[in-house]
Formats: structure tokens, sequence, C-alpha cells
């Protein structure tokens, strides 16, 4: 079969020189899953190559293994030959879609997630769910039991909804606590605005008493990671264009972002635009400026919280905060600041938990086989907290804390220093 | 391959263990080498009794079955170039038995040996041999291939820890060789027969590892040479001068940087060639004597500076970066081709010089890195294949240094195997009188041929 002369594909050199060692065999949550070479990094690779090579056909299910990969990053992190079979998945279902175009994605990614405002009325319904009580009502009655194990598992990774997104509570300037010592842009993600805002305003409500102006562009859409994850490259740029053009008018000298993912997908704006002349100087720059609010923390001097918060926390690595931008050490760190925290480390902290955005819908039963060893590592660890700055992550660890009935809690790490800088201020 | 013989493999392992779509059989048609062939149909077994019913079908209908573990083989051992069936065996991974009083693990064939390390670890028992691939292969492929490692100097490989196995014969029948003991002659010794046979002989799918108590102590020094052939006379200084360090590795200065490319660790880059010596043992001043007695052998032999890991971090990097030395080739040409001659270690230095000349002679690099205490190199060629002229000349080097080995009384390979890439050698390195004799045992246990066929002996 001969390929379409105009698709964007991987470059021979990003698939070519794999050597078939099977070291990525050792860290890929799909293989332990399967101990199946077609769940493997060196076998996606394989196919991509035979794929693009003309050797096979780009069938469906040659996108389903690239689909079936949770993007967690480990074996390119761990190829000594610098292959990156993770970034090759995400490219070849771009290949499949330029291929086989699925119609709804342009509705989901083009016009649905990538506008806050049409996002906010899809969820209308969910938060009318929760907050008319009908949510507990389904509850009690355990109406819940009925429903396939699949519906309850993800009814039960939903936060309590906000009454109302962030986007809309939030000032557009927030101002700093005493003196003003810097101007930080907050990007402020789809998933924190609308599932995990008390998150989010505690993020603004630190950045500020740590001497920060903190500017919350409004009108940000989505960073584009879910888009790329299916394989729509094209609206990840437009995505990018958008949200670059936006915080220029801001004039920061930082952009924090609370979510991980989003934190990971801005920070490769730069290398997503570098063949577009018109923005790739201007991409990079945005993607200079890029933090994860712990690395940003971490590198001002910060006050230290007096409060205390008496607790056993241990702390989940997020696989686009630990691999994609190298970020581990300051979540950490600024855990211990706190008084009273009796931090643990978490075996295989850094393996992914199996949320990979929509991986619990897709590809059920692999994400909760890889989740069930997180929550077997998790149980060892006898934490009443598990911290981790990711939405994804956190919605995929409250569920496997529900089917496993543990009593557990799941907390984004900055919700601990703004409790305990609260504690702090209810005891003066 | 006919419909009724998948539904009768289905019916044996079940539907998810089957697989035939164009994409799995690609997957399967590769190891760590670049041949590929596709087989007809993978099966993924969980237990002996279903290998012996597969290996029965195979065995009436004449089809064809390799056993694979992890594919990360360097022989093109376990690449199905008959097609028929992959019989893999990673989903057969469990630890049957701990038996602590004797220190003996019981465990699946299919176990990837990292995690069959770790489980004996946390009883404060330890199975020494430590291919560099321990976290990519399975116990099986293992044992198949005999594997070495490092740590195979002071340690022994793999062979010198398997005390029984459970396999599965080309007509389906179940034996159980050798045992829980550590001496036995009664009979012929089947398991060492099977050990190294690369899945021709029998489809392994248990075995009885005896284990040691964990080394307390270890310490390791990375020692820097201005020439190569002061590294080479260095180990057998050492050597003889008593110290049995449980590694001795050496490693060129094309795999130095290559490494140093690939991982920061602050590697010199301007030397010609590296040692890396570790001692290991039960008392801390023993250990830590030993390191410092091989750290003078090295500076009386010309070493420009010798260096002690401080801690197990630092230790665990230069470990980390000796076993990335292989991979890390390949960001330097698109293609390497790894052998695994062995030689007497006294013709070390010897065999360094001659790879050099061939590597000189044909104008394409050969990087030089093994474990020197062994006498074991694995000279890497870097070149292009989609260079016809290159490739040509790939393989007239290949044939010049397994001559380099014999000449200087070694052997083809030292832990690889022989599997496709050296069958066309073996003859040469064995004698028309060994191979007559290694067929008919291949013909008594295989009289039809269906075990990895065309593998290891010559037609
Ligand atoms: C980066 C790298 C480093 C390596 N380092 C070393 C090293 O330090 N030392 C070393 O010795 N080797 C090394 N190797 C080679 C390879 O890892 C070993 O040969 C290993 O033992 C193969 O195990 P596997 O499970 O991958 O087997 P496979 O590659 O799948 O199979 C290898 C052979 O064993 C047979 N086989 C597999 N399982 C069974 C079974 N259960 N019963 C019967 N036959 C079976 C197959 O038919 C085939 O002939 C390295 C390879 C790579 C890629
Ligand atoms: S992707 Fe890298 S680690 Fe995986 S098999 Fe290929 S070369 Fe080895
Ligand atoms: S990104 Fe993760 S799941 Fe995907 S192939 Fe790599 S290791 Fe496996």
């Amino acid at each position: 079969m001969s390929l379409p002369c105009n698709l964007i594909q991987p470059e021979e050199n990003e698939y070519l020189n794999c050597i078939r060692c099977g070291l990525c065999l050792a860290v890929c949550p799909t293989y332990r899953v399967y101990k199946n070479e077609t769940a493997s990094p060196r076998g996606r690779v394989a196919l991509a190559r035979k794929g693009l090579e003309g050797e096979l056909e780009l069938t469906p299910n040659l996108a389903e293994q690239m689909y079936a990969c949770l993007d967690c990053l480990a074996c390119n992190d761990i190829c000594p030959v610098g292959i990156r079979p993770a970034d090759i998945a995400v490219e070849m279902r771009h290949v499949q879609e330029q291929i086989r175009p699925s119609g709804w994605k342009d509705t989901l990614f083009g016009a649905l997630i990538a506008k806050p405002g049409r996002m906010e009325a899809a969820t209308m319904p969910l938060r009318v769910y929760q907050g008319s009580g009908l949510r507990r009502l389904v509850y009690t009655l355990q109406i819940w039991k009925l429903l396939p194990a699949r519906l309850r598992d993800l009814e039960g990774m939903l936060p309590r909804l906000p009454k109302r997104p962030l986007r809309r509570v939030l000032p557009e300037v927030t101002k700093a606590r005493g003196d003003s010592r810097y101007r930080v842009g907050f990007f402020l993600g789809c998933a924190q605005s609308l599932l995990f805002a008390d998150e989010s305003a505690a993020t603004v409500r630190v950045l500020a008493r740590n001497g920060c102006t903190v500017v919350t562009p409004k009108d940000t859409v989505c960073c584009g990671m879910p888009a790329a994850g299916y394989g729509r490259m094209d609206l990840v740029k437009a995505h990018a264009r958008f949200n670059i053009a936006l915080f220029e008018k801001t004039a920061t000298d930082v952009i924090v972002t609370d979510c991980a993912t989003c934190g990971s997908k801005l920070k490769e704006y730069g290398q997503i635009l570098a063949g577009e002349p018109e923005w790739a100087e201007r991409a990079a720059v945005f993607s200079a400026k890029v933090r994860d609010v712990s690395e940003f923390l971490m590198s001002i001097p910060l006050e230290k919280p007096a409060g205390r918060i008496e607790t056993r926390v241990t702390y989940h690595d997020p696989c686009h905060l630990r691999r994609a931008q190298k970020v581990w050490q300051q979540p950490r760190a600024l855990m211990e600041l706190i008084d009273g925290i009796d931090f643990v480390e978490l075996p295989e902290s850094d393996w992914c938990c199996g949320s990979a955005g929509s991986q619990l819908i897709t590809h059920y039963a692999t994400s909760l086989a890889v989740l069930d060893r997180k929550m077997d590592n998790l149980k060892s660890t006898g934490a009443e907290m598990i911290a981790s700055g990711c939405p994804g992550c956190q919605m995929q660890l409250t569920t496997g804390i529900k089917r496993r009935q543990l009593a557990v809690k799941v907390v984004h790490p900055i919700v601990l220093l703004d409790q305990a800088y609260a504690s702090q201020e209810n005891s003066q | 391959m006919k419909p009724n013989l998948i539904q009768e493999l289905v019916k044996i392992v079940g539907k998810n263990a089957v697989l035939t779509s164009p994409e799995d059989l690609a997957v399967y048609s590769y190891d760590g080498t670049f041949e590929e062939h596709c087989p007809d149909v993978v099966v993924l077994p969980t237990s002996t009794e279903q290998v012996s019913q597969v290996i029965q079908l195979a065995a009436r209908e004449h089809i064809p079955v390799v056993t694979r573990g992890m594919a990360s083989g360097l022989a093109a051992a376990s690449v199905p170039f008959s097609g028929g069936i992959v019989l893999c065996l990673t989903r057969m991974d469990r630890v049957l038995e701990l038996d602590e009083e004797n220190a003996i693990v019981h465990v699946e064939a299919g176990i990837i040996t990292a995690n069959l390390q770790a489980e004996v670890e946390k009883k404060g028992l330890f199975y020494p041999p430590d291919p560099s691939s321990i976290r990519h292969s399975t116990i099986g492929g293992n044992i198949a291939c005999n594997a070495g490692g490092p740590r195979c100097l002071k340690y022994g490989v793999t062979g010198d820890y398997v005390l029984g196995l459970t396999v599965v014969l080309a007509d389906g029948r179940v034996i159980h060789t050798g045992g829980k003991v550590i001496k036995d002659v009664v009979g012929y010794d089947l398991t060492a027969l099977l050990t190294g046979s690369e899945g021709t002989l029998g489809v392994i799918t248990e075995a009885l590892l005896r284990l040691t108590a964990r080394p307390k102590f270890a310490r390791t020094a990375l020692v820097e040479f201005n020439s190569i052939e002061d590294a080479s006379e260095t180990v057998n200084a050492i050597l003889t001068a008593g110290i049995v360090p449980a590694t001795l590795e050496l490693m060129d200065q094309t795999a130095i940087s290559c490494i140093e490319e690939a991982m920061h660790l602050g590697l010199p880059l301007d030397v010609e060639a590296i040692l890396l010596v570790e001692t290991d043992g039960q008392e801390e001043t023993s250990v830590a004597r030993e390191i410092e007695a091989a750290a003078e052998i090295c500076t009386r032999h010309g070493a420009r500076k010798v260096t002690v890991a401080k801690d197990e971090s630092e230790r665990q990097g230069l470990w980390k970066a000796r076993r990335s030395v292989a991979p890390a080739l390949a960001r330097l040409a698109p293609n390497k081709l790894g052998e695994d001659i062995t030689v007497p270690r006294s013709a070390i230095p010897e065999a360094v010089r001659r790879l050099k000349q061939v590597s000189a002679k044909y104008g394409l690099p050969i990087v030089i890195f093994g474990h020197a205490g062994d006498g074991n190199l694995h000279p890497n060629i870097l070149f292009d294949k989609r260079d016809p002229q290159q490739w040509a000349k790939v393989e007239q080097m290949v044939a010049e240094e397994f001559a380099i080995a014999l000449d200087l009384g070694g052997t083809l390979s030292g832990e690889h195997g022989v599997g496709t890439l050296k069958r066309p050698y073996l003859e040469r390195a064995l004698g028309p009188v060994s191979v007559d004799i290694q067929k008919r045992i291949k013909q008594a246990l295989d009289p039809n041929n269906i075990l990895n066929p065309g593998k290891v002996l010559p037609d």
C-alpha cells in the first residue's frame, strides 16, 4: 500500500535505529500487563516502521496498538539509543487520522474542549446531578450498584464538582500579598477549572501569599494534550498559537500551571511550532517561561508555613511531570516544608497509574490492571493521603481507592501547603 | 496455517493466548538482531501441561515450533525462519517455590531474570548470574543460551546454577531432570545437555536454581588507561596475583564516549580504555583490601588514574553505564553487529591488537568491550546496512573475527549462542566429529526436526 505523499509522519531516523534490544520492555506498563510483544514499545516501533515502509497495512488494528499505549514516556526515558517509542505511538495516531479521519474528533477537540464556555455548558448536567442531591440519592439508594461496574468506576472517579467553574470565579488579576515581587501568568487548565477548582484556587492563594501578582487570562483554550492523544496535531497547533498570543498580552515573566499534563504540553509548544517561521520564536519564548507550580515555588524564597498537618503522606509521580518535565524533587520538597507530615515514598512511584487521560474509558481492562498494581503499592505504605499534581492521576487514584475501599485521601501537593498556611492563620 | 489447527490451539490455551493478526505476527518476527521472519501463529501458554499439548499437536502435524522468551537474543536463535508456531513463555512467570532452607528456587521459565533476582533477594538470598539483559530476558532464555554476565568471572555462568529442569520433549512428553541435590551422577547429565541447547532439544518450562548468600559488601573501581594494550595486560596481572574480582570489564574509547553521550556520567573521554573492577564478599575489610590491591596492580601496569566509587549510587551509576554500552552504540551508526568471541585470557592483548587491524583494513569501526576477566570480548562493528558495500565488508570482517578467536585457541561465542548467525562457522570451530555427534543427539531427541529447525547445527 502506498501512503499519500503529503502525509505528516515520523521521520525515518526516529524508528530506523531501534536495535530491538528489548530494554524498553522492562519498564512498559502495558507490556507488564499483557506480557505480549504487541503491547510493548519495541513492538509499537516495529509496527510503525513496517506500516510506514509499506510492509504492513495501516489497519485499524495497527492504530489500536498505538492507542493502547499510555504515553507514560517510560520507554523514551530508558532507551539507550534515543528512540522515543511513546512519541512514535502518538505520531502514528496522527498518521491514522490523516488517512482515516474520524469526524467526531473535530467536534470534541476542535469545538467542545477547545472552548471553555462550551465545555462548561456540556458538563452542566453533571453539576446538576451532583448539586441537586441526585448523586446522594443514587448513593443512598445504592442505585449505583445497578450500574455496570465500568460506569460505576467512571462515576466514582469524578471529584465533587465545583458549583461554578473556577474560570468564572477567579479574578483576572489577583494582587500579591505584600510587595509584588513576581508577575506570574496562571494557565488555568480545563480539568482544574471544571473539576478541581479548589486546587487551583489554592494555587493562586499560595502564589499571591508568596509575593506574586497572578494574572489569569480567562480565554485560554485547552493546552492541546487531548487532541494530541487522539492524533489531531493540527488542532494542537491551533490551540498552541491561540494560547501563546493570549499570554503575550499579559507581560508576565513566568507562566505557572498546577496541572502536570498542561505543563508538559505548554513546555512543548516551542518544539511543536518550530517549523512555522512566524511562530517558532514566540513559541520558544512562551515555553521557556512555563513552570509547574511546585517547580516555580521551590525556585523562589518560599514562606515556611507555621501550621502543622499531622498525617502520613505519600506521593505518586505523574508521568507528565516526572518524565516529561523532570520535576520530581520539587513536589516532595514542597511537602516536606510542612511540619507534622510523615512522608513515605511510594514503591514504583514513577510507574504510570493507568490514567493516561482517558484510558479508563477507552481501555478499561488495561487501565485497571495498571491501577491495581499502584493500589498494592499504595496499601504497602500505610499512607492516609496520596498527593499528585495531575487531575488525570487524581481521578484515577480516586477510582482505585474506591474500588479497593481504602481509607486514603487524594490531594494536590499545593492543597497541603495552602492548608498549612490556613491552619497557621486560624491558630493565630 | 489451517483454521482447524488454530481452533485446536485455542482449545488448549484459550482465545487470548493465540495470536494470528498480521500485526501480532510481525512483532514476533524478530529478536535482538536485525533478522526477521514471521511465524504463522503465536501461542502464549501458561502451564507445562499446555506446552505439552501444543507440542503434541505440532508433532502430529509436523509444524516447526520456535520457543521464545523475551527475544533479547543476539544470534537470531528465536527468529522463526521456517514459520510455524512461536511458543512464547512470557506468561509462565511465577516463582513456584522458594526453599530457603536449601537455598533453592523453583520457577517457571518465562520469569524475567531481574524479577527472579528481586524475589530471592527479599529473603536475603542471591542469584548471581547477571547478563546485561537481566531486565529484559527470561530465565528460560538464559538457560537455553547459558547466559553469562560480568559477575560470572567469580560466580560462574547460568548453567552453574541450574540443578534441574522440567522440559517438554519434541513428542510432547514431559521430563524432569536433576533435582534439589547439589551432587548427582546418576545417568547422563541431561540438565547440562539442555542448558545452552537454544530451544532445539526441548522446551524448558520450569527450573530449579541454586542460590547463594548475598555478598554484603562490594567496591567498584574505574581505572583509566592511555593504552588499551596496557589495560588488557592488567587483566592478567590482577588474576595471576590471586585476586578474584567479581567482575573485570573492559571498555574502549568509543564505547566510553558513547555511554557518556547517552548518560552524562562524567566519564573520561581522552583515555583509550577503562577497566571496571569490582570486588565483593561478606567482610568489609577484605573487600576493601582486595580493591586496593587491584588498584595498585593497575597503577603499576600503566593506569593513569584509579577512582573507587564512593557510595552505592555511584557504583550503580557505573554498572548502569556498563549495561548500556551495547545499545548505546546504536547512536553512532544505523547498524551494529556485536560478536561474542572468547579467547584464553592470556591472549586478550593479542586479540585486541588483531581486531584493531581488521578494523583498519576494512575501514569500518570496531568497538571493543567485554568481560575481559573471562577472555570474553564483544567486538561491535558499526555500519549502515543500507549500503551494500558496507554490508559485504561486514560479512568478511565477522569471518576474520572468528578466525582470530579460533587461531588464538578460543571459540565463536562465550554467551550469546550460535542461533542462525554463527551457524555457518560451527563446523570450523568444533570439527566434523563433534558436529556429527551433536547431529545424532538432535536426531534422537527430535527426529522430525520440529524444534527450532535450522538453528545451531548445519544441515
Ligand atoms: C542489550 C543486550 C545485552 C545482552 N547482554 C548479555 C550478557 O551480558 N550475557 C549474555 O549471555 N547474553 C546477553 N544478551 C543476549 C540475550 O539477552 C541472552 O541470550 C538471553 O539469555 C536471551 O533470553 P531471552 O529470554 O530473551 O531469549 P530469546 O531471545 O527469546 O531466545 C533465545 C534462545 O533461547 C531459546 N529459548 C528461550 N526460552 C526457552 C525455553 N524456555 N526453553 C527452551 N529454549 C528457549 C530460544 O528458542 C532461542 O533459541 C544481551 C542481549 C542484549 C540485547
Ligand atoms: S526502542 Fe530503544 S530500548 Fe526499545 S528495543 Fe528499540 S532500541 Fe531498544
Ligand atoms: S509510553 Fe509507556 S505504555 Fe507507551 S510504549 Fe512507552 S512504556 Fe509502554
